[in-house]
C-alpha cells in the first residue's frame, strides 16, 4: 500500500544537510588555511627583514668621532635569495640620513622592530625599522635602520597557498560528502530493517514487532505494537462473536430441521409437503452458512499458530470425498478421485487443510447441475496440486481474483443460496501454508477448475 | 595654454637630452619607417652596428637612433635627468639593477625572455644578453722567459719576485673613474682573499691606472705595459687581430663574468620596439655570425661541468651594496691607500 502524501526522504534530507555542512566547513577550512598560511608567510618575510635590518644596524660603527657603516653584502642578498623583490634601505643617525634612500618612510612603533606596509615608488612595500644605540665619544647616538622589500615573493606564495587551499578544500568537501552519504545510509539501515520486517508480515499476522529497534523508533514501534494488540483483540472479539452467534443459530436450527423432517413424514398433502421441503432446504442453507462462518473464524484463528504435521494428500482427499459423498448423491453427482500411485506428502495443519478441501468440494457440489461429474485430481511435480473440476456454470465474467474476498460471490449465482465464504476459507488456508488457490474456468467444456496449491514437504 | 605647456615640456626634454654627454651618435633610418627605437648604450657604435643592422633586417619598419655614453652618463641621464630613451644597454650591471630596483624601468616578458637562464634576468626588467669574462692581458715580449701566471696568487708571486721587470708596467682600471673597474674590483674583493694583497703589490709597483679597456690593451700591445689586470675579454678579443703582441689569459681560480644587459626605461615611448629588440638580443645565441662580428659572447645556458671557475656576476639587489655611498667611500679609501702607498 502506498502512502498518498510522503513528505520527502529522510535519507535525502540527511545527505543534503550533511553536504551543506561539509561545504560550509570546506569554505571555513579554505579561509583558515589562507589566513594562517599568509600570516606565516608574512611572518617569514618580517623575520628576514628584521634579520637584515639588525645585521645592518650591527655593522654601524664609529671611527674617530664619525658614525660609519659598511653595508653588509649578506644583509641585502638575504632578501633576494628566493624572490626577485625590490629592496630599499635607509640608515639614520639621530634622525639624519646617513646613507640609503633618504625618502623612505619610517614604520612607526614603540618597542622592538616596528613593521609597516605602505606604498613606495609605485609598489607596496613591507618595511621594518630597527633601532640601536651607539656610543660615539661618550655621546649616545641613536641609529635607526629601515629595510623594505616589495611583496612579489609574498604574493607568489599567496597564490600558491590559495591554489593548494582550493584543492584541499575541494578534496575535503568531496570526502565529507561521500562520508555523509555513507553515514546517512548507515543511519537509515535500522529503519529499513524495521520497515521490511513489518512489510514482510502476512495479512493476518498481528503479533507484536520484535525486530531490533533503535531507541528513537521505540515509541513508534511501541505505538504500532499497541495498535496491533488492540486490533487483534478487536478481531478476536468479533470472531468470538461470530462463533458464538453461529453456534447459537446452528443448534436451534438442527432442532427445527429434525422437527420439520418428522412433520414432513406425517404430512400427506403434497403442497404442504413441498412447502416443508423448501423450509428444510432453507434451514440447511442457514446451517451451512453458520458452519462456514465458524470455519472461517477457526481458520483465521489457527492461521496465526499452525500445528503442522506430515499429511498424506491422498488420504485427505479420500476422507473429504467420502464425507461429502451423501451430499453429492442427493444431486446425483458422481465424484471421481484421480490419485497418483506414489504418496504425496505436505506439511500442514490437518484440520485447516481438511476444512479448505471440504469447502472447495462443497462449493463445487453446490454449483454443479444435477447428474453431473466432479473430478478431483491430485498431481505432484514441484508442488502439490489438488484440482477440483466441475461441469457447473463456471464463474462467468467475474473477476477471478475478487472471488476469494470475504462474502464475495460470482455474478451468476443469485439463484443459489451462499455465503461467499467458501473460497475465502480455502484461500486463507492455502496462504497460511505458503501456497495459493488458483481459480480458472474449465479448459475442457463448461464448468470451473479450482486448484489448491501447496508446497511439498 | 595647454599646448604651450606641452611644448614647454617637450623643449625641457630636449634640453635634458642635450645635457647628456654623448660620445657617439648614429642614426639608422629605415625605408618607410613606421616607428623609431632610440637606444642609449655604453657599447661603441662599431661594436654594436652589426646587431642593429641584423635587427633592422628582421624589423624593416624600425628606424634606430643609437647614442653612446659612458655608464655613469647613462645612469645620470636616466636616473636624475629623466631623459627619454626606449632602451638602455649597459655593461654596468649595478647601475642597471639600481634603475630597475628604484622603479625607473618597465617590466617586459615574452617567450624569448623566458628562455633566458634564471641568472640572466631580474624582476622581468633587466635582461642580460652577453656574458663577458674579465681576463689578464699580457705582452708576449715581456713574458718570453717568464712563466705565464694562471691564478691571482701566481700573479702576486710573480710581481713580488720580479719588481724590476714590472715596476710601472702593470695596468688596471682606476676604480674611482671607471664604473666597470669598480664593479670588477668589488666583485674581486668578495670572491678572493688575495684581492687586497694584489692591489697592494700593484700599488708598490706604481701601477698605471686607466679609465677604459681600450687604452689598456693598446698600451700592452706597444710595450708600455707588461700586464693588464681585469680587462674586459670581449674587447681584448676584438683587438687581438690588430695587436699580435698581446696574449689573453683567463684565470684558473675564478673569472668574473660581466653581463651586458638591457633595460626599458620608464620614459620609453616605443615600448613595442624595445620589446622586439630585447627579444632579438635574448636570441643572440642563435646567431653565431653576429657573435663573431661583434665579439660579444651571447648569454647561453652553462652546463655545471663547464668552466666552473666562470662566475657570472649575480643580477640582483646584492649589486646595490657597493653602490651605497658610504660603502663606496670606504672601499675607495681602502683601494686608494693600497694603490698609492707613498
Amino acid at each position: 500500500m502506498k502512502l498518498r502524501n510522503p513528505t520527502g526522504s529522510i535519507r535525502r534530507r540527511l545527505v543534503v544537510q550533511l553536504g551543506l555542512i561539509a561545504a560550509l566547513l570546506s569554505v571555513a577550512f579554505f579561509l583558515a588555511i589562507r589566513v594562517v598560511a599568509e600570516g606565516a608567510a608574512t611572518d617569514t618575510q618580517d623575520n628576514i627583514l628584521a634579520a637584515s635590518a639588525t645585521s645592518i644596524a650591527e655593522a654601524v660603527y664609529s671611527d674617530s668621532g664619525e658614525v660609519r657603516l659598511e653595508l653588509p653584502y649578506s644583509a641585502i642578498t638575504m632578501l633576494s635569495t628566493v624572490s626577485e623583490d625590490r629592496v630599499f634601505y635607509r640608515v639614520l643617525v639621530d634622525g639624519e640620513t646617513l646613507t640609503g634612500y633618504d625618502d623612505l618612510t619610517l614604520p612607526q612603533g614603540r618597542r622592538g622592530p616596528a613593521f609597516g606596509t605602505f606604498e613606495y615608488r609605485g609598489e607596496d612595500l613591507r618595511a621594518v625599522r630597527v633601532t640601536r644605540m651607539l656610543s660615539v665619544q661618550d655621546q649616545p647616538r641613536q641609529v635607526e635602520v629601515v629595510v623594505g622589500q616589495t611583496r612579489l615573493g609574498l604574493s607568489a606564495i599567496s597564490s600558491r597557498i590559495t591554489t593548494n587551499a582550493v584543492a584541499i578544500g575541494t578534496v575535503f568537501f568531496l570526502v565529507a560528502t561521500a562520508l555523509s552519504f555513507f553515514a546517512a545510509q548507515n543511519a537509515m539501515q535500522p529503519l529499513d530493517h524495521l520497515a521490511q520486517a513489518v512489510a514482510r508480515r502476512g495479512p493476518n499476522d498481528l503479533r507484536p514487532v520484535t525486530a531490533a529497534t533503535p531507541t528513537e523508533l521505540v515509541p513508534l514501534v511501541g505505538g504500532l505494537n499497541g495498535f496491533m494488540g488492540r486490533l487483534r483483540q478487536a478481531l478476536t472479539r468479533s470472531e468470538d462473536l461470530i462463533t458464538e452467534a453461529a453456534h447459537r443459530v446452528r443448534t436451534p436450527l438442527a432442532t427445527v430441521r429434525t422437527q420439520a423432517e418428522v412433520i414432513h413424514r406425517q404430512m400427506k398433502h403434497p403442497s404442504n409437503k413441498k412447502a416443508l421441503r423448501e423450509m428444510i432446504r432453507a434451514v440447511d442453507e442457514s446451517s451451512r452458512s453458520a458452519g462456514q462462518l465458524l470455519d472461517h473464524a477457526m481458520v483465521t484463528f489457527r492461521s496465526d499458530q499452525l500445528e503442522t504435521q506430515s499429511i498424506s494428500a491422498a488420504d485427505l482427499l479420500r476422507d473429504v470425498v467420502d464425507r461429502l459423498q451423501p451430499t453429492a448423491e442427493l444431486k446425483d453427482i458422481q465424484v471421481t478421485l484421480d490419485l497418483p500411485p506414489e504418496p504425496v506428502t505436505v506439511q500442514g495443519d490437518a484440520i485447516l487443510l481438511q476444512n479448505a478441501v471440504r469447502n472447495v468440494l462443497d462449493n463445487a457440489i453446490k454449483y454443479s447441475p444435477v447428474d453431473s461429474d466432479i473430478a478431483v485430481r491430485l498431481e505432484a511435480d514441484t508442488q502439490c496440486r489438488m484440482a477440483f473440476i466441475d461441469q457447473g456454470r463456471g464463474f462467468g465474467q467475474a473477476d477471478l481474483a475478487q472471488l476469494t474476498a470475504r462474502f464475495s460471490r460470482g455474478s451468476n449465482v443469485d439463484d443459489v443460496v451462499g455465503s461467499g465464504l467458501g473460497l475465502t476459507i480455502a484461500d486463507d488456508v492455502a496462504r497460511a501454508h505458503g501456497g495459493a488457490l488458483e481459480i480458472t474456468s474449465n479448459t475442457e467444456g463448461p464448468g470451473a477448475c479450482v486448484t489448491l496449491v501447496l508446497p511439498l514437504s | 595654454m595647454r599646448h604651450f605647456g606641452f611644448a614647454a615640456f617637450l623643449s625641457l626634454l630636449a634640453v635634458n637630452a642635450n645635457a647628456l654627454e654623448l660620445e657617439e651618435s648614429r642614426n639608422y633610418p629605415a625605408e618607410a619607417a613606421s616607428s623609431e627605437l632610440r637606444i642609449l648604450s655604453t657599447a661603441d657604435v662599431e661594436v654594436f652596428e652589426p646587431i642593429i643592422l641584423a635587427f633592422q633586417s628582421e624589423n624593416p619598419g624600425v628606424a634606430v637612433q643609437y647614442d653612446v655614453a659612458s655608464s655613469a652618463q647613462v645612469m645620470r641621464g636616466l636616473y636624475e635627468e629623466g631623459v627619454s630613451y626606449d632602451l638602455a644597454l649597459s655593461s654596468a650591471m649595478d647601475l642597471q639593477i639600481k634603475l630597475a630596483n628604484d622603479g625607473l624601468a618597465q617590466s617586459y616578458s615574452s617567450p624569448a625572455t623566458q628562455r633566458l637562464p634564471d641568472w640572466a634576468t631580474w624582476h622581468d626588467q633587466v635582461f642580460a644578453f652577453t656574458q663577458e669574462p674579465t681576463v689578464l692581458v699580457i705582452s708576449k715580449a715581456a713574458f718570453q722567459n717568464t712563466p705565464v701566471p694562471h691564478s691571482r696568487s701566481a700573479l702576486i708571486e710573480l710581481l713580488r719576485t720580479r719588481p724590476e721587470t714590472f715596476d710601472g708596467k702593470v695596468g688596471t682600471y682606476d676604480v674611482r673613474v671607471s664604473g666597470a673597474g669598480y664593479l670588477f674590483a668589488t666583485q674581486d674583493s668578495r670572491n678572493s682573499e688575495n684581492f687586497w694583497q694584489l692591489t697592494e703589490v700593484m700599488g708598490r709597483l706604481n701601477a698605471r691606472l686607466y679609465c677604459c679597456s681600450g687604452q689598456m690593451i693598446r698600451d700592452v700591445a706597444d710595450g708600455t705595459l707588461a700586464v693588464a689586470y681585469n680587462v674586459l675579454g670581449s674587447y681584448a678579443q676584438s683587438q687581438l687581430a690588430d695587436n699580435p703582441g698581446i696574449e689573453i689569459v683567463e684565470m684558473d681560480d675564478y673569472v668574473s663574468v660581466m653581463l651586458r644587459s638591457a633595460v626599458i626605461p620608464v620614459t620609453a615611448r616605443s615600448v613595442t620596439e624595445s620589446g622586439a629588440m630585447i627579444d632579438f638580443l635574448a636570441g643572440l645565441s642563435t646567431r653565431p655570425d653576429l657573435a663573431a662580428q661583434t665579439g660579444l659572447p651571447p648569454v647561453e645556458k652553462l652546463r655545471p661541468d663547464e668552466a666552473p671557475e666562470r662566475r657570472p656576476i649575480r643580477l640582483g639587489p646584492g649589486l646595490l651594496v657597493f653602490l651605497d655611498k658610504m660603502r663606496r667611500e670606504t672601499f675607495l679609501r681602502s683601494w686608494t691607500s693600497s694603490m698609492e702607498q707613498r
